[in-house]
């Protein structure tokens, strides 16, 4: 009986303070419109800068991100978020007639949650559409974004999903059938080995994308593949078996179309039983020599797809990976030079749009459309240069194989 | 050969399953709750670990010293501030609030230690070779087993015949009784969630030795793994968990060697259902029959 | 007699209260209040609803814990996609498409929860636990692996890429670990509201009838149950597979809400989520079930507000922490007790 009334007690506890919750969440919900209808007229000044061309010369361009920045996939998020925070902040101090405003939003990886946080996006006013860094949020985003008419670029989502039958979606990375089909090319001209294997994540669309359209590619071009083997989540520890299936099939040649997180630890494996063929991973491998504790002598002879090496000499990737290194104690990887370039890609492009001061986010996505596939338009970058993009919004950038030798990158 | 090598992987995969299990199981058995954030517990003893001896530059012993007196210190405040106010509440609202602390722990280590992931420099490396080339145990699995048979028997003798220990499995009986009989509840619960941290800082530690990846979601997956062992021995039961984790971690190999890597997770799960069909208290679990 | 009146009064609330929200919300939208970010969570607060007061039914009234409730939201899901892109010639008229989806999801929500129901039933406590996460594991490792497509020869249906070839001209529906890309957005916040009138309908008239009563007698004293007659496993799984079917619709709105949808957004920790919802909300409270669940899936949106990012999950996280301790504090709990009439406590209950 006691038990039962402490129950009813707590019961009411609950119901009563869910009550009273309620209440508040009526006000929230209530108090909320006008509060972001506050924050959009507060921003109608800077979206006005525009209209009040005349008095002023720039114009204000409001770029929203969209990345995770917390839970598994938080680092690929932040380098991203990073990498373009240091693109506007020069673009912005280069007083041009065009200055960003970036804002950046979590969507932890989650499909329902990106479709939040885009939302969240156009109450502040947004005119283009940075993201997303993962692929299955952005083509959810990019469908919003295709009805909603905005401007999207996302540095890193490389699924062809993510463009297919939306005009306003560009990539700044290499398509991933793109990616796998070049792999198998380089590996049919190369004199790397004959007998090929390939590990992937069935779990992730990105590797699963490469891998499938590498397999189909190298039985195109006669090459013979000896093994596959899959794993199911970026968090599995053991790859033991599945390299013991490709030394097994005696395959001379690892084809690792995956992260470099996973990718450190089959290194590791692979040594550890003895087992040294060539490992060839795609860009997703780039950032692995950054790890902070990473035994380079691991990755030593390993060749990789990338477009963008951290250790690189031109002037602008040496100042890029300074002020990244001074904001984050991190080497960037593609990911943030990915990032860098689509600041710069979305920048340059708004330069050379007449008239740009008075449009609203869908004749801006309309002129950037035009610029974007007009055939003239190409930027230089961190990852490219004169990269120049499809109709169908993939990016044409010549990929680069390079091999780490003594721990750094070289280009083959 | 190839069957030799599958079995020695399973067998080092599983000792760590069962290094956390063990952890699990020691807590559950005594305060009756399943503590999530346990996985996470984990993840903070290897990033103590590995800034210790990594940034600190101080050797294995005492990064593993530090990592155990971290987490020890930690289990008890997250018993104190989270568990304990909630002694007299249902067990669900427990979870709950264990799953809070997990988030926490999350977060607060992505936020002191950054998100990209580290790589743990192993506590012990190389392996030993049975036969050149082809067969190879490694130093960190061999630790791995050692360890998990040593905290296995210390936790049976300290439960068996320590008085300490003792009053932990009358708490584990019977609360209200343990208390008339003078044991200081409070106390001893928060005993086992020491007990339970310092054994997550090792499992912590071992695994990232074994497999040296560490980021702050680190000790999610096999946090819930090491559940899945603990279940599978019959949660509860010391030796249980042992058997559990090995056992786990060898069906996960045979099952991606001989089976399909695709569907590895799948049939591991199915033969847990199996078994418990079959055993519905685990494998060494003793089946309470109700009292009418 | 008049307990039972109490109960249809308070179920009756809460069609009151989900109505009344219903035509609030609706006069904001239409007034253009109401900012894009929270219309945009109107759906998926609305699935989420639906699958606390479903998992409220296995976890409150059964008195079982589940932990693999995110399997049956994605079972509903991909079986409720594949059913709109095969039917999209068929029905043209969205509504009707997205009606016969829902019932389709929740046809495979109440099919898995037959399969996983009928051996594993018998099982107590945390061994039950851990085989509904089991199953929700599964789930998720074989929707990873399946692909599913439709040409003008048929449906195929393969577990590898290599082996799914489809004619040209066919759709692809659901591609392993891509998931379902390219799905048309049939969801809308009346469907949403609607399904959980439904939901309420359902569950309150399961709860309030001789078979609820039977499945609450289960969950205070098997033994007594069982000696005065009741029939475990009848019971048991008609509470189990009635909230699998509410999550399967659930799960079927809440895909074809997004155009794209992955099997790994499914997993561990979206059951645990919900599970959050039905215990915040109080265990066999219905209304609790109701507002957690909108509040707390709007909550970390909300935070976005503030200009915190990182720190934005580990708000969430001590929120989360400090509402269980305060809802479990004793003062707290007796104060309340004063406050609110006796009434309520009793009705909750039930």
């Amino acid at each position: 009986m006691k038990k039962k009334e402490l129950a009813a007690l707590f019961m009411a506890g609950v119901m009563s303070l869910g009550l009273l919750a309620g209440c508040s969440s009526d006000g929230g919900e209530a108090s909320q419109p006008p509060a972001s209808q506050a924050g959009t007229q507060s921003s109608q000044p800077n979206g006005g800068d525009g209209d009040t061309q005349g008095n002023t010369e720039t114009v204000t361009i409001k770029v929203g991100g969209i990345g995770p920045i917390t839970g598994d996939l938080a680092q690929y998020g932040l380098a991203t978020q990073w990498g373009a925070q240091i693109a506007v902040d020069e673009i912005n101090a280069l007083g041009g007639p065009i200055k960003l405003e970036y804002d950046f939003q979590d969507d932890t990886g989650v499909t329902d949650t990106a479709v939040s946080a885009y939302n969240t996006l156009k109450d502040w006013d947004v005119d283009v559409i940075y993201g997303c860094t993962t692929t299955a949020p952005c083509v959810a985003v990019a469908s919003e974004t295709f009805a909603d008419r905005y401007f999207q670029l996302t540095p890193s989502a490389s699924s062809p999903d993510v463009t297919a039958d939306k005009d306003n979606a560009f990539q700044m990375c290499f398509t991933d059938p793109g990616q796998g089909m070049a792999a198998a090319e380089y590996l049919k001209n190369s004199s790397l080995g004959t007998k090929l294997a390939v590990i992937y994540n069935n779990g992730d669309a990105y590797s699963s994308g490469i891998a499938d359209a590498f397999i189909t590619k190298a039985a195109e071009l006669g090459l013979e593949v000896v093994s596959t083997q899959t794993f199911p989540d970026d968090k599995t520890t053991d790859y033991t078996v599945q390299l013991n299936a490709c030394k097994d099939a005696g395959a001379d040649v690892v084809f690792l179309p995956i992260y470099y997180t996973p990718a450190s630890l089959i290194l590791a494996q692979a040594k550890q039983m003895g087992y040294a063929p060539t490992f060839f991973g795609g860009d997703g491998m780039d950032g692995m020599l950054d790890m902070e504790g990473f035994d380079k002598s691991l990755a030593e002879g390993l060749l990789l797809m990338t477009p963008f090496n951290a250790s690189g000499t031109d002037e602008r990737t040496v100042d890029f990976v300074t002020k990244y290194q001074a904001d984050h104690g991190i080497l960037p990887n593609q990911f943030a030079a990915d990032g860098y370039d689509c600041m710069y890609a979305i920048y340059e492009a708004c330069c050379q749009i007449d008239g740009i001061a008075g449009m609203d986010h869908a004749q801006l996505c309309d002129a950037l459309i035009a610029m974007f596939t007009g055939g003239q338009f190409q930027v230089d970058g961190l990852t490219g240069t004169g990269m120049k993009w499809l109709e169908t919004g993939e990016i044409s950038k010549a990929p680069v194989v390079v091999k780490v030798e003594s721990g750094v990158y070289v280009t083959q | 050969m190839s069957f030799l090598n599958n079995a020695i992987t399973g067998i080092s995969l599983g000792s760590i399953y069962a290094i956390i299990a063990l952890g699990y199981t020691m807590v559950y058995g005594i305060a009756k709750m399943l503590n999530f954030a346990h996985g996470d517990v984990i993840m903070v003893g290897a990033y103590v670990c590995f800034l210790a001896m990594g940034n600190a530059g101080l050797p294995s012993v005492v990064g593993v010293l530090l990592a155990v007196a971290v987490c020890t210190v930690l289990g008890i405040v997250i018993e104190r501030l989270a568990y304990k106010p909630l002694r007299a509440a249902p067990s669900l609202a427990v979870l709950i609030t264990a799953i809070g602390v997990s988030y926490l722990l999350q977060n607060s280590a992505q936020i002191l230690w950054g998100a990209a992931t580290k790589t743990f420099r192993p506590i012990v490396e190389g392996s030993l070779v049975l036969v050149p080339g082809q067969l190879s145990i490694s130093y960190v699995a061999i630790l791995s087993v050692v360890c998990c048979i040593v905290v296995m028997v210390a936790l049976s003798v300290f439960t068996g015949q320590t008085k300490m220990g003792k009053a932990m499995r009358a708490c584990s009986e019977d609360k209200a009784a343990a208390q008339l009989m003078g044991i200081d509840v409070d106390a001893t619960i928060s005993m086992t969630f020491a007990i339970g941290s310092a054994l997550a800082a090792i499992a912590g530690v071992l695994m990232c030795s074994a497999y040296p990846v560490l980021s702050p979601t680190t000790g999610s997956l096999p946090g819930i793994r090491a559940f899945t062992a603990a279940v599978f021995g019959g949660i509860g039961s010391v030796p249980g968990a042992l058997l559990g984790g090995i056992l786990l971690g060898v069906i996960e190999t045979f099952a991606k060697a001989y089976i399909s890597t695709d569907l590895s997770d799948a049939v591991v799960f199915a033969v847990l259902i199996i078994v418990l069909l079959v055993r519905p208290a685990g494998l060494l679990g003793k089946y309470v029959p109700e009292k009418v | 007699m008049k307990k039972i009146n109490k109960n249809s009064l308070n179920g009756f609330v809460n069609y009151g209260i989900i109505i009344a929200a219903f035509i609030v919300l609706q006069i904001l939208i239409g007034k253009g209040v109401l900012s894009n970010s929270l219309q945009s969570l109107l759906v998926p607060a609305c699935c989420y609803i639906v699958m606390a007061v479903s998992l409220n039914l296995t976890v409150g009234i059964l008195g079982e814990l589940s932990l693999g409730h995110g399997g049956f939201m994605s079972l509903g899901a991909f079986s409720g996609i594949v059913a709109s892109i095969l039917l999209q010639d068929l029905i043209p008229m969205a509504p009707v498409r997205l009606a016969v989806s829902m019932v389709v999801g929740a046809l495979a929500g109440a099919l898995g929860g037959v399969i996983v129901g009928v051996p594993v039933l018998r099982l107590q406590g945390d061994y039950l636990a851990i085989v509904t996460l089991a199953f929700g594991q599964i789930i998720k490792n074989i929707i990873m692996v399946l692909y599913v497509g439709v040409d003008e020869t048929g449906i195929h249906v393969a577990a590898s890429s290599d082996r799914f070839v489809l004619a040209p001209g066919g759709t692809a529906i659901i591609k392993g670990p891509m998931g379902a890309v390219g799905v048309a957005k049939l969801a809308s916040f009346t469907a949403g509201a609607i399904l959980i009138l439904i939901t309420l309908l359902v569950v309150q008239n399961l709860v309030n009838s001789r078979s609820g009563r039977a499945i609450m007698a289960l969950r205070d004293n098997r033994i007594a149950a069982e000696s005065v007659g009741i029939n475990v496993t009848k019971y048991k799984l008609m509470a189990f597979v009635t909230s699998a079917a509410l999550a399967g619709a659930a799960g079927a709105l809440f895909g074809l809400n997004y155009s794209s949808t992955v099997a790994s957004k499914f997993d561990f920790n979206t059951s645990i989520l919900v599970l959050v919802f039905v215990v915040l909300g109080g265990l066999g409270s219905i209304r609790g079930s109701i507002i957690a669940a909108a509040l707390l899936y709007v909550l970390p949106e909300l935070l976005r507000k503030f200009d915190i990012a990182e720190y934005r999950m580990l708000i969430y996280a001590i929120v989360l922490i400090l509402v269980m301790l305060a809802t479990n504090n004793d003062q707290l709990k007796s104060m309340l007790g004063r406050i609110i009439p006796k009434r309520k406590g009793a009705v909750s209950n039930g």
